[in-house]
């Protein structure tokens, strides 16, 4: 019987990378600019600021949050927040009784243009496994500890859904303007694992 | 498919390697060639058009397992982006080892050809209680096993369609469009007291759902 451990590869990640870049530019199979233009796409413009944008405006403009909640992908499409992975946009609307978080327990789907590409952790094997099965548990190890009275809900991206959460606008903020609360509103906001804070 | 990359309700795995807040995000790529993922990845799917983007979630799920368990997150997406340009005939893989210096270890080969969608049924309905059917799909499938058999209400239809992922992702375009469901599940309807209590919510196309007709119990 073979029990043998799989064996180490002889090449890095990188090394595979570039070599597949190699191949593929012998086969002038890369047009000019565009790892360039994507790359600049994944690492400045798809970025959580514009879900931040989207959330503050729904705290302070209630014809716009009705417009977020009815139809998400009109309301961020107003921003120019769609595109890649971000093409059928709902807002998830968390109360003082309800948390919204996403996942996506098959690979890593995330709104790209309005929450920025997924981080390691909510890719990691960790997150996708155990999130749906013990949410409540999860999110007291990240560092939110729920009421009982607060009920969890996950929401797995499973198909071509691309969601952000709104959360319940914090006690505290009445007076702030919609750039001050933009600042409560992180990446970990917008997935669903925090609460926006007014400290 | 039935494989490792199924991980909702896995156990084993330890704390989830964060804390709310603490990480500012910047730089979005760790490695210098971590960009080159999705880049070649979307050269295939919109610049070449020989596959689709369920195709690459499907050439994710066919890498060898203990090669799964052991690779980073971009670079699952490198090996699947070269197997589906190898198995399109874009590239070879002597290029890819010649590239390398060294074997260049591709996914494995499909189990399946793929299936079409249903077709023909009358859609489902905003509250309707629907079952997710009692399949096992040995291609690609978007239905995560926890949910297989499992009864829930459905919170929203899409307004929009997209092609059957079973089918797209085998590179079959007779993939018919269908909407998607929100179906949501108690926690407890999937594994009983050994989770916590609360609601997921699975977005399913229409072709894994049935009605439940009303009144009907759950066979205990």
């Amino acid at each position: 019987m073979s029990t043998s451990a799989p064996r180490a590869t002889p090449s890095t990640p990188a090394e595979r990378a570039r070599a597949l870049l190699q191949v593929m530019k012998n086969r002038a199979l890369v047009p000019d600019g565009y790892i360039e233009q994507l790359t600049q796409l994944m690492e400045h413009q798809w970025n959580p600021q514009n879900g931040a944008r989207v959330v503050a405006k729904a705290w302070t403009d209630p014809a716009f949050r009705e417009l977020l909640l009815r139809d998400g992908t009109a309301a961020c499409a107003q921003f120019g927040y769609t595109g890649p992975q971000g093409e059928y946009i709902v807002a998830l609307e968390d109360t003082p009784t309800l948390k919204n978080v996403i996942v996506c327990s098959l690979c890593s789907c995330t709104n790209w243009p309005v929450l920025g590409l997924p981080p390691e952790w909510y890719k990691g094997f960790e997150f996708r496994a155990r999130l749906v099965r013990e949410g409540r548990t999860v999110l007291r190890e990240l560092g939110t500890e729920l009421p009982a009275e607060v009920q969890v809900k996950v929401w797995d991206t499973t198909a071509e859904t691309r969601y952000l959460v709104l959360p319940v606008r914090p006690a505290g903020t009445e007076n702030w303007s919609e750039e001050e609360l933009q600042k409560c509103v992180t990446k970990d906001v917008l997935i669903g694992v925090a609460l926006p804070s007014a400290g | 498919m039935d494989g490792f990359h199924d991980l909702g309700g896995f156990q084993g795995f330890g704390p989830v390697p964060h804390r709310i807040n603490s990480l500012s995000y910047q730089p979005v790529f760790k490695q210098d060639w971590e960009h080159l993922a999705y880049s070649l990845m979307f050269i295939g799917v919109d610049q070449l058009k020989k596959f689709s983007v369920d195709e690459v979630r499907h050439a994710v799920e066919r890498l060898d397992v203990r090669q799964h368990v052991g690779t980073e997150y971009y670079e699952r997406y490198v090996i699947a982006t070269a197997t589906l340009l190898v198995e399109t005939g874009v590239i070879t893989q002597a290029e890819l080892d010649e590239a390398l210096g060294s074997p260049f270890k591709l996914a494995n080969p499909a189990h399946s050809q793929g299936r079409p969608a249903i077709t023909g049924r009358a859609p489902f309905a905003v509250g309707d209680r629907v079952r997710v059917r009692d399949e096992y799909v040995a291609g690609h499938i978007r239905m995560p096993a926890y949910v297989r058999g499992k009864e829930g209400v459905i919170l929203h239809r899409t307004h929009e369609q997209w092609p059957f992922p079973d089918t797209i992702g085998h590179g079959d375009l007779s993939a018919v469009p269908q909407p998607t469901y929100h179906v949501e599940f108690k926690v407890t309807d999937l594994w009983g007291d050994a989770a916590d209590d609360g609601r997921v919510v699975v977005d399913l196309f229409e072709s894994y759902l049935d009605k439940v007709q009303g009144g009907h119990a759950v066979v205990p």
